[in-house]
C-alpha cells in the first residue's frame, strides 16, 4: 500500500466503521479518531515529500503509483504529488479535522451526518492526490454530491432551495469540465498514438492551439464555478448560509479551492498558449469578483453573508493570481488558497458557535460579546485580522505575493488592474472592522447575551488548530513559499517555454 | 393446395378485427371490455400470420408457431391482467379506466 | 567593525513580552504583568542607549561619514530572485535616534501607566498591547528595507487600533480606532502601491540599494515617464500618501483627533511621539531618493507639511478639549518637519533642512509626550476632559503644573528650551528655500505659542472651578516621568545633531542665525502675551472675539467640516451609492439571472406535465395515432 492511496482508505475504513457502530455516541470519536489520522498522515507526509526533496528526488510528482482500472479508454487509477498537492492535502486535513470538532453536537441523523462528512473529504482528498484526468473528475463528483444532502438534510433556512441551487450550479460546472477533459483526452497524442488521461504525459505534447481555443474557456469556467468566478458565484452566499458549520468550513475552506487548483492545474498548465491568449478576458472577471465581492460584503447583514462575499473576494484573487502566470504570482495563487482555506473556515467555525450561543446571525441583533465570551471573541479579532492581511497572519504573505508578483507582469494593463485588485485591501478592512465593531465591541445590547458560556473544550481544539496554522504560515512563510516554489518551478518552466513574454 | 378463398379476404377480416380492437380499446371505459378488445387485436395478427404463411411459404411453419405463440402469451397475458384488474378494482372499488389515473405527474 | 548583532533582542524582546502577556497574561497578577511589560521596556531603554553610544562614538566614519551597517537580515518571503522580503537590524543615525526616543518614551509611557491604569480592567491586556506596539516600532524604524517597513507598519496600525478601542464598550473609542484603522489603511493603500512601482522600477526593496546616492536606483533618474512625472516621482508620491495617512497630515489627517478616545498615555506614545513621526520617518529613510531622484515629490511634501501645519494650529486655537488641543499642536508640529524634510537638499548645507526635521522630531517627541502624561495627569484628577470645567489648578498639582509650564515654553520656541532650537533650525532651512513657507512657518509659530498658553492659563490659572472632590497630585509612577521628560525637553537642545544626524552622515556645520532666531522669539512671546491677555483671568475678550469672526470661528471650530466630508463620502457614496447597488445587482441581477434560467425550465416543465396525464387510453391514443402517421410518413412520403 503506498502512502498516497491511504488518504483514500483511512476515510473509507472510518466510515465503514462508524456504518457498523451502534451507538451514536461512539461515532463522533471514531470520526475524530480517524480524522486525526488522517492529520497525522498529511504532517508525516510533508516531511517524507521534504526528506525526498532534499534526498535530491526531482521528479515532477513524487510517490507515483499507477494502476490501470478501464482499459478501452485508458483511465488509470494515478496517483502522484508535488509540493503544491502537499500542501493543499495538508490544508483539507487540518480543515476536516477542525470540521468534525466544530460539528460535535451534531444531534440529528449523526451517523449519517458523519459518513457525508467524511465521503465529501474522500473526494476532496482523491481530488489532489490524482494525476488522472479522469479519475481526478470522479473524485471532484463524489466531493460534490454528499453536499447536496449535507445542505439539504442539516441546514439551515431555506435549505432545500440553497442545496439545489448550490448543487445544480455545481453540476453545471462540472458538465463543463467534462467536455473540457475530453476535449483534452482526444488532443493528447496529436502523433496518433494511445490518448491519455495522464497528466504528466500530456504536460509533454502541445494541444493544437484551436482545440486549446475552445476547451480552455470551458475547464476554466468549470472549475471557476466551483471557484466563485463572477458571475458564477451565486450559489456560495446562498449555499454557505443554508449548510451547517461544518459544511461551510469545509466548503468555503476546501471545496472552493478545488476550483482554484483545477484552474490551476488543469486549465492553465495544460493549456498555457490559450490560457496566455484569453486571459484578459478572466482577469477582468477575476477582478470584478475580487472588488464587488468585497463591496457586495459591505451591505450583508447575515455573519454567513458576509463571508461568503468575503470568500467570493479572496477566491477570486487567486483565480486572478494563477492568470498572471508567474511564479510569484502563482505561488501566492496557492498560499492564498491555503490561507483563506484556514481563516474562512476559521470564520466559519466561529460563527457557528456564536449562532449556537445567540441563535441568531444578524449583526444588528448582536453587540457587546467581547465581555460575555471573551475567548470566541478574541478568536473572532484574530480572524478578521487574518482576513484584512494583518502581517504576522497567512493572509498578509499570500496577498503580498500575489500583488508583487502580479506587478512584475510586462503589460502595463496587467499592472494597472493589480492596483484595482490591492486596493480590495481597504474595502475588506471596511467590513471586518464593521463586523467586529458591532458585533463584539460596545456595550452588550441583548439582556440575554449576559448569560452565555465561552468555548467548550472541542469548540477550543477547533479554533486553536485553524489559529496556530494561520499563525504558523504567517510568522514563518519561508518554507511553504519555498515548498511550493520548487514544484512550481517546472510549470512555469513550460509555460515560459510557449510564451516567452 | 388452393382452396380458392382469395387471400384478400382474410387480409380484409384482420384488418377489420385489428381495428375493431382498437377502437375498442380507445373508446370503452371498463377495463375488462378493453382486455377483449386487446384480444382482437392479437387475434388479428394471428390471422394475419397464418395467411402470410398459407400463401407466401406454404412450405414452412414459422408463422404457425408465432400464432402458437401469441396464443399462449395471450393466455398468459389474460391471467396476469385479470390479477391486475382485480387488484385495482380492490384498490379504488371500480374498473372504469378514467379513475384508475394515479400514474400522472 | 563592531558587532551589533545584539540588536535583534530590542525589537524581539517587546514582542516575546507580548507573546507572553497575552497569551498568559489573565493568569498572572495585575501588578505583575505591568512590571514584566516595564521591566522588559527598561532593559530594552538600556540597550538602546548603549547602541547609540557605541554608534556616534565608537563606531567607524567613513570620509567622515556614518556609514550604514546591516547589524542583521535574513530572508523572510522569497518573491522573485531579487524580490524578498528580509527582516532584520539597519544602523544608521536616524535609525538609532528612533531607538531613543521610542524607547525613552516609551518607558516613561511604560511607568506612569503603572500609575494611571491602576485598578482598570484589563491591565494586563493593556500592557500586552503597548509591548506588541513597542515591537512593531522598534521594527519599523529598524527595517533593512521597505517591505520590512510596511511590515512594521501595518503592525503599528494594528496596535493602534487596538490601543485607541481598549476601552471596548465605550461606542466612541470604538468609533475612534475603526476610524483611525480605516483612515490610515487607506493611505497605506497608496504606500503598498508605490512599493509595487518602485520595485517593479528598481527590482529591490534593500533600503541600502535604494537610498545609495551613486546608485542605480537613484541613477535612473526617474525612469520613464507616465502623465507627465517620472514613475520614480509617481512611486514616491504614494509612498509619502502612507507616511501622511500615518502622520495624519491634510487630508488624513481626521483620525488623529478622534484617537484621542484611548487611554492618555496611548496618545502620549503613540499618537505624539512615535508612531506618528513614522511619516516623517519614512521620507527621512527615503529621502536621498526624493532628493535626487524625485524633487516633484518632494515638493508635495513641503507643501503638504506647510498646509497641515497652519491648518492644524488655527483650528487647536478654538478646541476646547484638552486632549483634542494637544493632537492639533501634534499635527502642526509634524507638519513642520514634513516641511523641513521638503525644503532639505541631499548634502552639505543644503541637508540643514533635514537635520532640522529630524532633530524637532527628537525634541518634539520629549516634550509632547511631557504634554500629553500631564493632559493625563490633569485628566486623572478631574475626571474631566474639557478646559472649559478646569482653572486654578495649579495650587492642587504643583508638580503637573510646573512641568507642564516648561512643555508649553519648550513647543512656543523659547531660548534656552529645546524646542527653540530645533524650530529655529527649521525656519533657517525655510527661509532659504522658499520665502512663502517661511511665512506661513512663522505665522504658525505665532498661533502655537498662543494656543499653548490659552492651553496652559485656562487649566492652571483662569476662573477658580468648585471640583466635586479636591484635585489631588498623582501617584510617584506619574510625576516621576514627568519629572524625567521634562529634563530631557529642557537639555535635549544642546544635543548636536548637525554633527550626528544629517543627510549624507557627515558633519553639518550652522550656527544659530539671530536674523531668523530674534523675530521667531518674539511672535513666541507675542503669541504668549495674547494668551495672557485673554486667558490669565476670566475675560469676555475670547467670547466677543469668537462673535466677531462668527463665520472663521465656527468653521474651525468645527473642524472646517472635513470630518462631515468624510462621513458624506463614506456613509453615502461609498455605502449607499456603491455598497447597496453592488449587493443588490448580486441578489437581483446576477442571482435573479440564475434563478430565471432556474424557473424558466421549471415553467416550462409545468406547461409540458399534462402530457402525463394518467389516463391509459390518451397515450394509447397518442401512441397509435404516432403510428399511423410514421406509417403514412414512411409508405406515402418516404418515397
Amino acid at each position: 500500500m503506498d502512502i498516497l492511496s491511504l488518504f483514500i482508505v483511512i476515510p473509507v475504513l472510518t466510515i465503514t466503521a462508524i456504518i457498523f457502530l451502534k451507538d451514536a455516541h461512539q461515532v463522533r470519536l471514531v470520526s475524530a479518531f480517524g480524522m486525526g489520522l488522517q492529520l497525522l498522515m498529511a504532517a508525516s507526509l510533508v516531511f517524507l515529500y521534504l526528506a525526498a526533496r532534499h534526498a535530491g528526488n526531482s521528479d515532477e510528482m513524487l510517490f507515483v503509483k499507477d494502476y490501470l482500472w478501464f482499459k478501452s479508454l485508458n483511465i488509470h487509477y494515478a496517483v502522484g504529488v508535488d509540493g503544491i498537492s502537499v500542501a493543499m492535502i495538508t490544508l483539507t486535513s487540518l480543515v476536516v479535522f477542525a470540521g468534525i470538532f466544530a460539528s460535535w453536537e451534531v444531534e440529528f441523523l449523526r451517523k449519517e451526518f458523519f459518513v457525508s462528512l467524511i465521503l465529501l473529504a474522500t473526494g476532496v482528498f482523491g481530488f489532489f492526490i490524482s494525476i488522472d484526468l479522469f479519475t481526478m473528475f470522479l473524485f471532484y463528483e463524489l466531493a460534490v454530491i454528499p453536499m447536496y444532502l449535507l445542505i439539504g438534510i442539516w441546514g439551515t433556512g431555506p435549505k432545500e432551495y440553497s442545496a439545489m441551487k448550490l448543487t445544480l450550479m455545481l453540476m453545471g460546472g462540472s458538465a463543463l469540465i467534462l467536455v473540457g477533459l475530453l476535449g483534452i483526452y482526444f488532443n493528447s497524442s496529436p502523433g496518433g498514438s494511445q490518448l491519455t488521461f495522464n497528466i504528466l504525459e500530456i504536460s509533454k505534447v502541445v494541444i493544437p492551439l484551436p482545440a486549446q481555443r475552445i476547451f480552455f474557456p470551458l475547464t476554466f469556467v468549470g472549475f471557476g464555478v466551483l471557484g466563485a468566478l463572477f458571475p458564477f458565484h451565486t450559489w456560495s452566499p446562498d449555499g454557505h448560509a443554508s449548510a451547517p458549520t461544518a459544511v461551510s468550513m469545509l466548503h468555503a475552506g476546501v471545496l472552493m479551492k478545488l476550483g482554484g487548483y483545477g484552474a490551476f492545474r488543469v486549465a492553465i498548465f495544460l493549456m498555457p498558449e490559450a490560457a496566455h491568449e484569453l486571459s484578459w478576458i478572466f482577469i477582468i472577471l477575476t477582478s470584478i469578483s475580487v472588488i464587488y465581492g468585497a463591496f457586495g460584503a459591505i451591505a450583508q447583514k447575515d455573519l454567513k453573508y458576509i463571508n461568503a462575499y468575503s470568500s467570493v473576494s479572496h477566491c477570486g484573487l487567486v483565480l486572478f493570481a494563477v492568470l498572471m502566470m508567474n511564479q510569484t504570482a502563482m505561488n501566492g495563487a496557492i498560499i492564498q488558497m491555503i490561507s483563506h482555506g484556514l481563516m474562512t473556515a476559521l470564520f466559519f467555525a466561529l460563527i457557528g458557535m456564536l449562532y449556537g450561543r445567540t441563535h441568531t446571525r444578524m449583526i444588528n441583533e448582536m453587540g457587546g460579546l467581547m465581555k460575555v465570551i471573551p475567548f470566541l471573541s478574541v478568536c473572532y479579532v484574530i480572524a478578521g485580522l487574518a482576513s484584512l492581511g494583518l502581517p504576522g497572519l497567512s493572509g498578509f504573505v499570500a496577498e503580498m505575493t500575489i500583488f508583487v508578483g502580479a506587478f512584475q507582469h510586462p503589460e502595463l494593463f496587467y499592472r494597472i488592474v493589480t492596483i484595482l485588485a490591492v486596493s480590495s485591501i481597504v474595502i475588506t478592512a471596511v467590513y471586518i472592522l464593521r463586523v467586529v465593531a458591532i458585533l463584539l465591541l460596545g456595550p452588550t445590547t441583548n439582556e440575554h447575551f449576559e448569560h452565555l458560556t465561552d468555548a467548550k473544550w472541542f469548540e477550543k481544539i477547533s479554533a486553536i488548530t485553524l489559529i496556530g496554522s494561520v499563525a504558523a504560515i504567517g510568522l514563518a512563510p519561508f518554507w511553504l513559499s519555498t515548498m511550493i516554489g520548487t514544484s512550481l518551478h517546472p510549470i512555469i518552466e513550460k509555460i515560459l517555454a510557449l510564451n516567452p513574454f | 393446395m388452393n382452396s380458392g378463398i382469395p387471400v384478400q379476404y382474410f387480409l380484409i377480416l384482420a384488418t377489420v378485427m385489428f381495428f375493431t380492437g382498437i377502437y375498442g380499446f380507445l373508446t370503452r371505459r371498463n377495463l375488462i371490455t378493453i382486455l377483449m378488445s386487446v384480444e382482437l387485436i392479437l387475434n388479428s395478427v394471428n390471422i394475419n400470420f397464418l395467411a402470410f404463411n398459407r400463401y407466401l411459404y406454404p412450405h414452412k411453419l414459422e408463422g404457425m408457431f408465432f400464432s402458437l405463440f401469441i396464443i399462449a402469451v395471450a393466455a398468459s397475458e389474460a391471467a396476469v391482467v385479470i390479477a391486475i384488474i382485480i387488484n385495482i378494482y380492490r384498490r379504488f372499488t371500480t374498473i372504469n379506466v378514467e379513475d384508475v389515473n394515479e400514474m400522472k405527474f | 567593525m563592531i558587532n551589533f548583532s545584539y540588536t535583534i533582542w530590542i525589537p524581539l524582546l517587546p514582542f516575546l513580552m507580548f507573546i507572553l502577556l497575552g497569551l498568559a497574561g489573565h493568569k498572572l497578577k495585575p501588578k505583575l504583568s505591568g512590571l514584566l511589560g516595564t521591566g522588559g521596556l527598561g532593559i530594552i531603554t538600556v540597550l538602546s542607549y548603549i547602541t547609540a553610544f557605541k554608534y556616534f562614538f565608537t563606531s567607524e566614519k567613513v570620509d567622515g561619514a556614518y556609514q550604514k551597517i546591516t547589524a542583521l537580515n535574513f530572508t523572510w518571503l522569497q518573491f522573485t530572485d531579487k524580490l524578498h522580503i528580509d527582516l532584520g537590524v539597519l544602523l544608521d543615525p536616524i535609525s538609532v535616534m528612533m531607538l531613543v526616543v521610542i524607547s525613552t518614551v516609551s518607558f516613561m509611557v511604560h511607568i506612569y501607566s503603572l500609575g494611571y491604569m491602576k485598578d482598570e480592567k484589563g491591565f494586563e491586556r493593556f500592557f500586552a498591547f503597548l509591548s506588541l506596539f513597542s515591537f512593531s516600532m522598534l521594527g519599523l524604524v529598524l527595517a533593512t528595507n521597505i517591505f520590512q517597513m510596511y511590515i512594521f507598519w501595518e503592525l503599528v496600525g494594528v496596535s493602534s487600533f487596538l490601543l485607541i478601542g481598549f476601552y471596548y464598550q465605550k461606542p466612541s473609542a470604538v468609533r475612534a480606532s475603526k476610524k483611525a484603522f480605516i483612515v490610515t489603511r487607506f493611505a497605506d493603500l497608496g504606500f503598498l502601491i508605490g512599493i509595487l512601482i518602485l520595485s517593479f522600477n528598481t527590482k529591490t526593496f534593500d533600503f541600502i540599494t535604494l537610498t545609495n546616492p551613486a546608485g542605480s536606483a537613484i541613477a535612473q533618474g526617474g525612469g520613464i515617464v507616465f502623465l507627465g512625472l517620472s514613475v520614480m516621482t509617481w512611486s514616491m508620491i504614494f509612498v509619502f500618501m502612507g507616511g501622511v495617512g500615518k502622520s495624519a497630515m491634510f487630508p488624513f489627517h481626521i483620525w488623529l483627533p478622534d484617537a484621542m478616545e484611548g487611554p492618555t498615555p496611548v496618545s502620549a506614545l503613540i499618537h505624539a511621539a512615535t508612531m506618528v513621526v513614522a511619516g516623517v520617518y519614512l521620507v527621512a529613510r527615503m529621502f536621498p531618493i526624493y532628493a535626487l531622484s524625485a524633487p516633484v515629490a518632494l515638493n508635495v511634501v513641503a507643501w503638504v507639511g506647510a498646509f497641515t501645519s497652519l491648518f492644524a494650529a488655527v483650528i487647536a486655537c478654538t478646541q476646547t478639549d484638552i486632549k483634542r488641543v494637544l493632537a492639533y499642536s501634534t499635527m502642526s508640529q509634524i507638519g513642520y518637519m514634513m516641511l523641513a524634510l521638503g525644503v532639505a537638499g541631499y548634502g552639505g548645507h543644503e541637508g540643514l533642512g533635514y537635520m532640522a526635521s529630524m532633530f524637532h522630531l527628537f525634541t518634539h517627541a520629549m516634550f509632547k509626550a511631557l504634554l500629553f502624561l500631564g493632559a493625563g495627569a490633569i485628566i486623572h484628577a478631574v475626571h474631566s476632559n474639557y478646559m472649559t470645567e478646569m482653572g486654578g489648578l495649579r495650587k492642587y498639582l504643583p508638580v503637573t503644573h510646573i512641568t507642564f509650564l516648561i512643555a508649553c515654553l519648550t513647543i512656543a520656541g523659547i531660548p534656552p528650551l529645546s524646542g527653540f532650537f530645533s524650530k529655529d533650525e527649521i525656519l533657517a532651512a525655510a527661509f532659504h528655500s522658499n520665502k512663502l513657507l517661511f511665512a506661513i512657518e512663522y505665522a504658525v509659530a505665532g498661533l502655537t505659542a498662543f494656543y499653548m498658553f490659552r492651553l496652559y492659563f485656562s487649566i492652571f490659572w483662569g476662573k477658580d472651578t468648585q471640583y466635586h472632590h479636591t484635585p489631588q497630585e498623582a501617584p510617584a509612577t506619574m510625576t516621576v516621568p514627568l519629572i524625567i521628560l521634562a529634563v530631557g525637553s529642557v537639555f535635549s537642545g544642546i544635543i548636536p545633531f548637525n554633527k550626528l544626524v544629517t543627510s549624507d552622515g557627515k558633519i553639518l556645520e550652522s550656527e544659530i542665525e539671530l536674523m531668523i532666531a530674534i523675530p521667531s522669539v518674539l511672535i513666541g512671546l507675542l503669541g504668549i502675551g495674547v494668551a495672557y491677555i485673554m486667558y490669565r483671568k476670566e475675560s469676555a475678550i475670547p467670547d466677543r472675539l469668537a462673535a466677531t469672526f462668527k463665520y472663521g470661528y465656527k468653521w474651525a471650530y468645527n473642524k472646517f467640516y472635513i470630518d462631515e466630508l468624510y462621513l458624506f463620502v463614506t456613509k453615502k457614496i461609498i455605502f449607499r451609492y456603491i455598497s447597496d447597488p453592488v449587493a443588490w445587482f448580486d441578489r437581483h441581477i446576477v442571482d435573479g439571472t440564475m434563478n430565471t434560467i432556474a424557473s424558466v425550465t421549471q415553467n416550462f416543465s409545468f406547461r409540458i406535465r399534462a402530457f402525463q396525464s394518467g389516463q391509459l387510453q390518451k397515450y394509447a391514443f397518442v401512441f397509435i395515432t404516432g403510428a399511423i402517421m410514421l406509417a403514412i410518413l414512411f409508405i406515402y412520403l418516404w418515397k
